[in-house]
C-alpha cells in the first residue's frame, strides 16, 4: 500500500469521530466518511504535500454541507420528539443532551467547534479547512459556545418544528 | 506598558481554552479569571461542554472500521468504475446507431442525457450480472434494509417491486454513481435458469416517456421516464419476455398506492 493510502487509512478512526460528531447518525457518518475516501483516492494525484488530515477534513466537511443543501430542499423527515429524554438521567442523559444542543447549531458553527474541541485543530487549521479567515473561525467558536451554554443551563430554546 | 488588569477580551478566552495562547498571555487570562467570577464560569462552561463532546463521541475513534471503509477496497471499486467510464465511451461510439435512433426523438435537452443514462444502466447491469460472489452489495433477503438504505442514500422512495408473479426472484441491489453524481440504485433479479435482470433507477430530468426499447448487443433494455425518475430495465435480448418485465415493473413503479413499498 502506498504512503498515501497508508495515511488515508489511518485518518479513518479520526474522520468517523468527526462525521459521527457532525450528523449524529452513524450510518450518514460512514457514508459521508466512505465518499470522502473515494474523492481523496480520486484525486490522489493533486495531492502534493502537506497535512492529508486536514485536506480529509476539507472534503468531509464540504460534503456535509452540500448534503445538508440537498435534504434542505426538501421537506425533511426527521420528527423531533419531544418528552423522551425526561425520564433520564446521569451520562446518557448528557449524551442525549449534547447531541440536541449540537443539532441546534448551524452547521458552519458546528463543524468549527468539533474540529476544534474534538479533533483537535488548530484555528489556522480550521480556517484552511472551511476556507474562511481566522476572524470567522472564532467567531463561530464564540457563537457555538454561546449557544450551547444557553442550551445546556436549560433555557432551551424552541426547537425548530417540522412537520 | 500594558497595564496588568487592561480587559481581557472573549477571543482570548477562547484561545486560552483551546490552548491557543502564548505562555504570557496564558497566565495573564489566568489572573483575570481569579477576580471576575463571569469570565471564569463561562469558560469553566466552555470547558464542560468540551469534556461532553469528548464523552460522547471520542469513543469512535476506537470503534473497529467497517470494512466498507477499507482504502484498498474502496480504491479497487473505483478503479472499476474509471475503467466502465472507458468502456462507456467506447459504448457511446459503438451504440451510434442507438444516438440516431434517439435523434428521431426530438428529445431536445433530454436527448444527450438520457443517452448517458442507459448506457450506465446496460454498463452496470453487465459489469454486475456476471459476478458470481459479488453480484450485490446487499441481499434480497435483506429487502426492507435494502429499500430503506437506497431510499435514504438517494433521497427518493426506491421500491423493490415484486417479479414473484413472472417467476423472478429479488437477489438483491447496489448503489452506484448516477451520471449527474447523485446516485443510482441497481436491483438485481433472477429467473429459474439463471437469467438476470436489472432495474436501474436515478433521477432524470429528461421529459416523461412510455416504454422505449434498447438494444446493445446481446442486452436489451426497456427504459422510461417517470416522476423524474428514469427506470431501465436490462436484460437478455429476448423482448417479449423483456417487455413482460418491465411492464411489471413500470405498473408496480407507477401505481398511486404503496402496497409495494418496502
Amino acid at each position: 500500500m502506498s504512503a498515501f493510502r497508508n495515511s488515508l487509512q489511518a485518518a479513518i478512526p479520526a474522520l468517523r469521530r468527526y462525521a459521527r460528531a457532525l450528523t449524529r447518525d452513524a450510518e450518514i457518518a460512514d457514508d459521508l466518511v466512505q465518499d470522502t475516501l473515494v474523492r481523496a483516492l480520486r484525486s490522489e494525484h493533486l495531492f502534493h504535500e502537506g497535512d492529508v488530515r486536514s485536506w480529509l477534513y476539507t472534503i468531509l466537511t464540504n460534503l456535509n454541507r452540500n448534503r445538508l443543501r440537498t435534504l434542505a430542499r426538501r421537506p425533511t423527515l426527521a420528527p423531533i420528539e419531544e418528552g423522551d429524554a425526561a425520564g433520564m438521567t446521569g451520562p446518557e442523559a448528557g449524551a442525549r443532551d449534547i447531541e440536541r444542543a449540537l443539532s441546534a447549531l448551524v452547521e458552519d458553527q458546528r463543524a468549527a467547534l468539533l474540529l476544534v474541541v474534538l479533533e483537535g485543530l488548530s484555528y489556522r487549521e480550521v480556517a484552511e479547512v472551511q476556507g474562511v479567515p481566522i476572524g470567522t473561525v472564532m467567531s463561530r467558536l464564540a457563537r457555538a459556545r454561546a449557544q450551547l451554554r444557553a442550551y445546556l443551563d436549560g433555557e432551551r430554546p424552541p426547537l425548530r418544528r417540522i412537520k | 506598558m500594558v497595564h496588568r488588569d487592561a480587559p481581557i477580551l472573549e477571543a482570548e478566552l477562547h484561545a486560552y481554552v483551546d490552548g491557543e495562547l502564548p505562555a504570557d498571555r496564558r497566565a495573564a487570562v489566568r489572573t483575570w479569571l481569579t477576580s471576575h467570577a463571569d469570565d471564569a464560569a463561562r469558560v469553566a462552561a466552555w470547558q464542560a461542554q468540551a469534556d461532553l463532546i469528548n464523552a460522547r463521541y471520542a469513543g469512535v475513534a476506537q470503534e473497529p472500521v467497517p470494512p466498507r471503509l477499507d482504502v484498498d477496497r474502496l480504491s479497487r471499486v473505483d478503479r472499476r468504475w474509471s475503467l466502465l467510464a472507458v468502456a462507456a465511451v467506447v459504448a457511446a461510439f459503438v451504440l451510434g446507431g442507438v444516438a440516431g435512433w434517439f435523434g428521431r426523438e426530438t428529445w431536445a435537452g433530454g436527448m444527450s442525457g438520457m443517452r448517458v443514462f442507459t448506457t450506465d444502466a446496460i454498463d452496470a447491469h453487465k459489469l454486475y450480472v456476471v459476478e458470481v460472489r459479488h453480484p450485490v452489495e446487499v441481499a434480497g433477503t435483506e429487502q426492507a434494509h435494502l429499500v430503506q438504505w437506497l431510499s435514504k442514500r438517494l433521497g427518493y422512495d426506491v421500491r423493490a417491486p415484486d417479479l414473484g408473479p413472472i417467476g423472478l426472484k429479488l437477489i438483491g441491489g447496489r448503489l452506484l454513481p448516477g451520471a449527474s453524481g447523485a446516485g443510482a440504485a441497481l436491483l438485481m433479479y433472477e429467473g429459474p435458469s439463471g437469467e438476470r435482470f436489472t432495474i436501474y433507477c436515478a433521477r432524470s430530468g429528461a421529459p416523461e416517456t412510455a416504454l422505449r426499447y434498447q438494444v446493445a448487443g446481446s442486452v436489451a433494455a426497456f427504459y422510461w421516464v417517470d416522476d423524474n425518475k428514469g427506470y431501465v430495465v436490462s436484460g437478455p435480448a429476448d423482448r417479449d419476455r423483456l417487455l413482460k418485465v418491465a411492464q411489471s415493473v413500470y405498473d408496480q413503479e407507477t401505481a398511486p398506492s404503496d402496497k409495494n413499498r418496502g
